[in-house]
């Protein structure tokens, strides 16, 4: 082998050493998605395997020098109507199969821990239920179902997780959600796959998964002091939310006590399941969400909240479960007296929402 | 010659190109600028488009050095983003679309019916010459500066983030998509009026057929596409709010605009190659082709079916998972006439008397690569593979496939196929069997480790990549390096046999279309009498009747 250069050798050596087809399968739904794979690329090869043969055995029977005259054949009804069903039968077993893999993907179980996600150029914004900011990093317990909550503050972003198998894409505007179960620690590339500008390939992180054990102990030590859905009250009492939306009973606002996941009839007779989204949307695009029996009067937030804002008033209503919290902020917030007037600045709940998510 | 050939040439020492032709009829530069000849329009086509390919070539040869290494080093982010974009904008609206339709289609499809011309010269100059002002402004664009939007425009980017020559970019393929309407209208007012005596619809040779089919979808497709990149433009001037959540816009909308022209797309890019390969096969197998009416039906099933399927670009895009199911069935459903279209042709030489001219290499060249390409499209129509593979070098890798291996491979069997019937002479053929084989070899070492990067999780549109995609990434630069000579190749010897490639004669292929029974290269007019079509296509019994009386008669 003197005769390859020694950087050639080198480079050959390494890749045959680390030669892989597929990414590391380190979630739950990776070998189920890896299983369709493998019955594709099968099905791949027979189909190409029988065009191939025939081309090839054609070619050699019915070449000129052995074969000089053709004969004419008009077609076969029995042979065409094979290679259609054959092939519908095949496209069609993968349908389903991809269906069901699809469904299970995106449809996260109750029993989740949510993760939210911003994005925006060029970087990933996570945040945790505990308050635990991260950057282009995502910590996740293995063994545990968790649902991402995923959204852009400008362009399209996707975020995808090659090891998990997962991607959603990140949306400026509206909610996207996905969800895995990790199941081998380690350390996974995190990809930005819609390109996105000047540093779209910079905008890459990692995914690490974690022991349970690990993963509590790394949640301690990278917390930022409030949980997210302290954050959210915060938000909630120097926005002055609470000021319309209380339990008193000439309250100007909906009671939003234990409102997420209800079903509302909106003023316009719509229906909706009170979820993120239509939180979201609440929030800033008010006038079109009314809640029947109160004055179209709530201000729009738009341009006033950032995203990360938003998923923290989300996190802090999706647990909001008695009213007494909502008159513990209140009490540190100086209400106007029926009148407008700005509510004190850096208002704090003084009292912890009950059962944070760790 | 030996008996594994079907070409007959006239004796060369006494063969002429005859002096009428459409070629020699008028000389001087406005005789073509002003020309009305579908043959010479088809002329100016293919130098525009060649044209174009070499600099879309050039940009992909760029960026496959820039990605021989992991880092971003060879040109700054920004530089690989315009070099993408450029690529794909030039070789999608300036070479794919009207490569087949606008060259050879121009030049055959009045021939084939046994007309004179097509119904509507001068719209069809009209139509080159939106062409090459939508071409000025595309190099423009790219002379002063590029664009970054990749050649899809995404909202909001295009819109709102970037600021480079959106608007310039979205107007130059705004125009030249006119020049594919008006292609398209020409072809369809010519197949339902001008076809000869005798010519019914199944008689049409199958090239006809498949043609039709792409014009129904460039008339009906592309000025949804006009009216998405106007809606950029505006979008991006004005700032009007269609596309923009701020202003309460919906970006997706931009996404089921754009793929509702940009899906059936596909199928104009790919469906006038299929009609070549169908020429090809039954040539050269000496052979009716399988099942003629299963094969010009399933090009008119691809495009129905073809506008019902876009929304499988945006499976992982939030469209509610139950539309995600119905466009993945739908999917599934587009897929099954191409099998079809593999399986008829494979069976096409089946008892045939086959011989292997450079057009049939490149045509079995493209039954492997398009299979391949049509069954990877199968993986990203199933939505549950898709969540993984999409948007990633898999995503690259199939539609190359599809696109390269397929309409590429078509279009130079065509080129090559019909080279002696536009020049009267023909091409060398050591030499360019040499080159299809390049092409073949050069084509698979370039795109087939993509589908391993992609199954990896390669993200494509990325200057920079971890370091252990880079042997895969190495054999790809290889791979694009021989497929760039392939591609030279021809244009060298194709260019060297104007002059030098011997006298073709009217039919040295033996061949049983309209456009062979008449002198190479064509009279201005096609034929000195328009054509009684008294048999089926591709009868060749009635071929060797013909040839036969015509020895008797001599």
């Amino acid at each position: 082998m003197s005769h390859i250069s020694p950087v050639l050798w080198q480079f050959l050596v390494k890749w045959l050493t680390n030669f892989s087809l597929f990414p590391p399968e380190a979630s739950k739904v990776a070998p189920q998605m890896d299983a369709l794979y493998f019955f594709m690329v099968l099905i791949s090869l027979v189909g190409l395997t029988v065009v191939i043969l025939l081309i090839v055995s054609f070619s050699v029977l019915y070449n000129k020098k052995r074969h000089p005259v053709a004969v004419q054949i008009e077609g076969s009804t029995l042979l065409e109507a094979t290679w259609t069903i054959i092939p519908l039968g095949l496209f069609l077993i993968t349908f389903v199969w991809g269906a069901l893999l699809y469904f299970r993907i995106y449809t996260p179980p109750a029993n989740a821990m949510n993760i939210y996600v911003v994005g925006k150029q060029w970087m990933w914004k996570i945040e945790h239920p505990g308050g635990q900011h991260e950057i282009d990093a995502l910590h996740v317990p293995i063994g545990r179902p968790v649902q991402l909550t995923i959204i852009s503050q400008d362009v399209f972003h996707s975020f995808s997780i090659p090891a998990f198998r997962v991607k959603r894409e990140a949306i400026p505007g509206r909610y996207t959600s996905v969800w895995f179960e990790a199941t081998v620690p380690g350390t996974y590339h995190l990809f930005c796959t819609q390109y996105c500008g000047t540093n779209h390939s910079q905008m890459i992180g990692e995914v690490v998964a974690m022991k349970p054990d690990d993963f509590r102990q790394w949640l301690q030590g990278s917390t930022s002091g409030n949980s997210l859905a302290q954050d959210g009250e915060r938000l909630f009492a120097s926005l002055s939310c609470n000021a319309c939306h209380n339990p008193r009973p000439d309250s100007r606002g909906p009671n939003l006590v234990g409102i997420y996941g209800s079903h509302l009839t909106l003023a316009s007779g719509e229906t909706v399941t009170v979820d993120d989204a239509f939180l979201r949307q609440a929030i800033l695009n008010p006038s079109e969400h009314v809640t029947p029996g109160y004055a179209p009067i709530m201000p729009t937030y738009q341009g006033q909240i950032s995203e990360e804002g938003v998923f923290a008033l989300v996190e802090y209503l999706k647990h909001l479960d008695s009213d007494y919290r909502i008159q513990q902020t209140l009490n540190t917030t100086v209400l106007p007296a029926d009148n407008e007037g700005s509510p004190a600045p850096g208002a704090k709940g003084s009292k912890a929402p009950g059962e944070v998510k760790q | 010659m030996s008996a594994a050939t079907i070409v007959t040439l006239p004796d060369q020492a006494t063969a002429r190109i005859p002096k009428m032709n459409f070629l020699t009829k008028e000389n001087g530069l406005l005789s073509w600028l002003l020309t009305g000849d579908h043959k010479r329009i088809a002329t100016l086509y293919l130098i525009s488009i060649t044209f174009f390919f070499f600099i879309g070539g050039a940009l992909a040869g760029l960026i496959r050095l820039e990605l021989l290494t992991p880092q971003n080093d060879l040109v700054a982010a920004d530089t690989y983003n315009k070099l993408f974009s450029m690529h794909g904008l030039i070789m999608v609206f300036f070479f794919l679309v009207p490569s087949v339709p606008a060259t050879i289609g121009n030049f055959l499809m009045p021939m084939m019916v046994g007309a004179k011309d097509l119904a509507l010269p001068k719209i069809n100059l009209l139509s080159w010459y939106l062409y090459v002002i939508g071409g000025l402004m595309m190099l423009w664009t790219m002379c002063v500066g590029g664009v970054d939007t990749g050649w899809t425009f995404t909202t909001p980017l295009s819109t709102h983030y970037l600021n480079t020559h959106v608007v310039s970019a979205a107007m130059s393929v705004f125009v030249a998509g006119f020049s594919s309407i008006l292609t398209g209208l020409n072809f369809i007012v010519t197949i339902h009026k001008m076809r000869c005596p005798g010519m019914t619809w199944f008689r049409l040779p199958l090239f006809v057929w498949s043609n039709y089919a792409a014009s129904i979808l460039m008339v009906l497709g592309t000025p949804v596409l006009a009216i998405t990149l106007t809606l950029v433009a505006l979008e991006r001037i004005f700032h009007i709010g269609v596309f923009d959540p701020a202003f309460g816009g919906d970006p997706l909308l931009f996404q089921h605009l754009f793929w509702f022209y940009s899906h059936p797309a596909v199928y104009i890019m790919i469906l006038p190659g299929f009609g070549v390969i169908s020429e090809v096969i039954s040539t050269f197998s000496r052979k009716r082709v399988f099942g003629y009416t299963a094969v010009a039906f399933s090009s008119v099933a691809i495009a129905v079916f073809g506008f019902f399927v876009w929304a499988h670009h945006m499976f992982i895009m939030g469209i509610s998972n139950y539309s995600a199911l119905v466009f993945s069935l739908l999917t599934m459903l587009v897929a099954v006439p191409s099998a079809i279209k593999i399986y008829n042709w494979a069976f096409t030489l089946y008892k045939g008397s086959i011989t292997f001219e450079t057009p049939m290499l490149y045509a079995i060249g493209f039954m492997g690569l398009f299979t391949i390409g049509g069954l990877t499209g199968v993986f990203l129509g199933a939505t549950g593979t898709d969540i993984h593979l999409t948007e990633t070098y898999f995503v690259v890798a199939h539609f190359h496939f599809v696109m390269v291996g397929g309409m590429l491979m078509s279009f130079l069997a065509g080129i090559h196929f019909w080279w002696p019937k536009w020049t009267g002479r023909m091409y060398p053929e050591k030499i360019s069997q040499l080159a299809a084989l390049t092409t073949f070899i050069g084509f698979n070492l370039t795109f087939f480790p993509q589908f391993i990067l992609g199954t990896l999780g390669m993200p494509r549109r990325y200057a920079a990549y971890p370091p252990e995609f880079q042997v895969l990434n190495v054999f790809s630069t290889a791979g694009a390096t021989v497929l760039g000579i392939g591609y030279l190749l021809p244009i060298l010897y194709l260019t060297w046999s104007l002059k030098y490639g011997a006298i073709a004669g009217d039919n040295p292929w033996h061949a049983t279309g309209l456009e062979w029974q008449t002198q190479s290269p064509p009279l201005t007019e096609n034929f000195p009498e328009i054509p009684i079509m008294d048999h089926e296509a591709y009868d060749y019994e009635w071929l060797e009747r013909m040839e036969r009386k015509e020895v008797a008669s001599v």
